[in-house]
């Protein structure tokens, strides 16, 4: 549960986004590409998931990789080398199905393309033909760009603001490149809005579509059902039945609602940390 | 003449309302001493029968009535590793006192004249607790080079540890939450289960060698086959039933509707009653309904009106349950005591649809009336929906409390343990083996939804299983 290194890989406007390598035996042994961590920053703190981006099994570490959003996120970020958290465990949820599809697209929105990495990279050596969709903000938010170029045939970047690659949604490329050619697979990961977005392109092309829920949860091992979502009208557990899910079957704005069910809090928490300048 | 029973000491519901503090203070020495004169000392007790590992009874209060409490622990810790938390937690009215002789003839629960063996059982824990009596170990040369590995430390793993490292077994623990108890912590309230309680018989298995290693799940960080392969002999499996049941019906994702395991697992075990220092928030309501008749039912309920009475709402909440209060499983003490903090209920009623406002927050339930029909598997009378009855309750938070099923994590993984319908894991009942050979089970895994005791009744045979077979 130590933390090795700690880096800055992107900053703009004072959000951050880290990358924390952890010492984590062994969940470096057994994680997949697509499997989560359940990390608490402190005693008092939350259990928040946290995508397993990367592994170095020689030296029994992980990476882990978000956001400074909530109290829980910039209390991960204040963390240094040296430090430990609270909490760590994994690897949790179903592995991503990798298998030789054939033409796949990646769809990956802002700190979702850290969780979209090891999928790019196993999808690749299944032997996937690989387009990569990248969006962000801007140019400052981009993350991990080089590393998936390494593991995609094309990539394309997206920015809201034009200040890289072309300007727009990541959907709006997404929507172009289904509109000229057939695909096996399109896998998406980012903000609900972009994953519901990749989910109606594909359906309208009649895609296969593969979401990353990031639901919200607690234990985060099928005990409480905070993160239960409607999938084809039934319930499941994002934590233990995903999160990866059939992006046309999801009831996505049930999905949004159900994650700002504690947004007073979440503002309530944060103002009370910058007034500790946290 | 005949004596009336000790009451117990209680926290008057005003005060308990608005804290999370135990709700029952206990039996002074002198109470213990008057509650034990009632025992009969049957020549034939039967009060034990009732009692789901035995205990003797009637021995154990002989003691109280010589006020040898020291003699009485040691009665009761023969038979039973956890006094403080069995004396707490227990549904005595159902067990023990439902068979004490004072109860009368065919009552679905014991007779208020029945002997408080629960309370009795509590204070003789207590007391050995705080006078720190350890039961002497019985450590055997050919336990020592065992290595066991428990998997959960609920009631059950807690129990299989205890017996197995008096032995001199050596006994990892696995727990897959940052801290240990299972749902003792997580689902027991504090103010039913204290958690000084909890950690003192944690703390006392610690002292007896065993190691606790949490944030590690068995079936995910590191499968069964492994564990065997780091030298393990035997696996007890105390997996508890960890996953929530919903209703089924329309409606039930809607924001602010909480499985009983989420709103108590955000409050017991995070804390969130306790928020902003805490960071892990819960939502708490107006009108608050809590579906179900069970003890997690009742708990959940009694968790809202304190939530509700530290945020100074008006306490509003609601037990919604689809038969009446005589078919209620839940602890008749907690019913009482939830009564008096000022929880309403609604029996007879069907739940149906729940409705929410623009931003998918729950606005109300649309519910049935029932009426009691024939008995049914389980002995109680089954609820006859009325047709057209239709009516509506209005809530703004509502948690839904019926009943759990196996958490499928490890089976999922490891096809080879047999599992029945209901997904729990079949074990020979006489050593609670599964089916693969050194693999043991118990508590809520095998057989669905028990109480503590039960639960501990089986680890103590698996444990005695797992010594047998070294």
């Amino acid at each position: 549960m130590k933390i090795i290194s700690k880096k800055i890989i992107a900053d703009y406007a004072g959000v951050r986004i880290l990358k924390l390598t952890i010492e984590a035996l062994e969940i470096s042994r057994r994680a997949r590409a697509g499997q989560f961590a359940v990390v608490m920053a402190s005693e008092k703190g939350e259990r928040i998931p946290l995508t397993v981006v990367d592994i170095d099994r020689c030296a029994g570490s992980i990476v882990l990789i978000f956001q400074e959003a909530g109290l829980t996120t910039k209390l991960l970020g204040q963390l240094n080398s040296g430090d430990n958290l609270y909490a760590l465990v994994g690897p949790l949820g179903h592995p991503t199905q990798i298998e030789k599809y054939g033409k796949v697209i990646l769809v990956g929105g802002g700190v979702g393309i850290a969780e979209m990495l090891p999928v790019a990279r196993a999808l690749k050596e299944a032997g996937n033909h690989i387009t990569t969709i990248l969006g962000a903000r801007n140019k400052d938010m981009l993350i991990l760009e080089n590393e998936l170029k390494d593991s995609s045939d094309l990539i394309c970047i997206m920015t809201d603001d034009g200040s890289l690659g072309r300007k727009g949604f990541s959907t709006d490329m997404l929507d172009e490149l289904l509109s000229k050619d057939k695909y096996d697979l399109v896998y998406s990961v980012g903000p609900i809005p972009m994953m519901k977005r990749t989910a109606l392109a594909c359906k309208k092309y009649d895609t296969k579509t593969l979401v990353s829920l990031n639901a919200l949860m607690v234990d985060a091992t099928g005990m409480c059902g905070c993160c239960r979502v409607s999938v084809s009208g039934k319930i499941k557990f994002s934590c233990v039945d995903g999160p990866d899910f059939d992006g046309s079957l999801v009831d996505w704005e049930e999905l949004e609602k159900r994650n700002k069910v504690y947004s007073v809090q979440e503002r309530h928490i944060c103002n009370l940390s910058q007034a500790f300048n946290l | 003449m005949k004596k009336e029973p000790v009451r117990i000491k209680e926290t008057p519901p005003e005060i308990r309302r608005g804290n999370f503090d135990e709700v029952v203070i206990g039996y002074s020495e002198e109470d213990a001493f008057q509650e034990a004169l009632r025992c009969l000392q049957c020549k034939n007790p039967v009060c034990s029968t009732g009692c789901p590992i035995g205990i003797d009874i009637k021995k154990f209060i002989y003691y109280i009535q010589q006020k040898d409490y020291k003699a009485a622990y040691f009665t009761i810790r023969k038979t039973n590793n956890f006094p403080s938390i069995c004396g707490r937690v227990c549904p005595a009215e159902y067990q023990c006192r439902k068979s004490c002789i004072l109860t009368k003839k065919n009552l679905s629960f014991a007779s208020e004249e029945a002997i408080n063996i629960h309370f009795l059982e509590r204070f003789v824990g207590d007391y050995g607790g705080n006078n720190n009596l350890s039961v002497p170990l019985e450590k055997e040369k050919r336990f020592s080079k065992i290595k066991v590995a428990v998997v959960g430390s609920g009631p059950a793993g807690l129990c299989c540890a205890g017996e197995l490292a008096r032995k001199g077994v050596e006994v990892d623990i696995f727990e897959s939450l940052h801290k240990t108890g299972g749902v003792l912590r997580y689902g027991i309230p504090q103010f039913r289960l204290p958690r000084d309680v909890l950690d003192f018989e944690i703390n006392y298995l610690k002292k007896l060698g065993v190691n606790f290693i949490t944030n590690f799940i068995v079936g995910k960080t590191k499968s069964l086959k492994e564990l065997f392969s780091e030298g393990y002999s035997s696996i007890f499996l105390g997996l508890g039933a960890g996953v929530p049941s919903f209703l089924g019906i329309k409606g039930e994702n809607l924001c602010n509707i909480y499985s009983a395991n989420e709103f108590l697992t955000r409050v017991n075990l995070m804390s969130a009653y306790r928020f902003p220092e805490f960071h892990t928030p819960v939502n708490i309501g107006k009108n608050v309904l809590v579906i179900g008749g069970g003890n997690t039912a009742i708990d959940a309920a009694r968790v809202a009106l304190r939530l509700q009475k530290l945020k100074g709402i008006p306490v509003g909440t609601t037990i919604v349950y689809r038969r009446t209060n005589v078919e209620m499983p839940a602890r008749r003490l907690e019913i009482e005591h939830a009564r008096e903090e000022g929880m309403k209920f609604e029996f007879l009623v069907q739940p149906k649809e729940f409705v929410g406002d623009d931003r998918s927050f729950v606005r109300k339930l649309i519910c049935l009336k029932s009426r009691l029909g024939d008995p049914d598997s389980s002995g109680r009378r089954m609820p006859i929906v009325i047709r057209g009855s239709e009516f509506e309750l209005e809530c703004d938070l509502c948690v839904i409390a019926v009943g759990l099923k196996a958490n499928q994590i490890l089976t999922n993984v490891t096809p080879e343990l047999k599992t029945d319908k209901y997904s729990d894991i079949i074990v020979n009942p006489e050593s609670m083996e599964t089916s693969v050979k050194g693999i043991f089970a118990g508590g809520d895994i095998v057989g669905g939804e028990g109480t503590v005791i039960e639960a501990m009744g089986m680890a103590k045979k698996a444990a005695a299983s797992i010594l047998q077979n070294s």
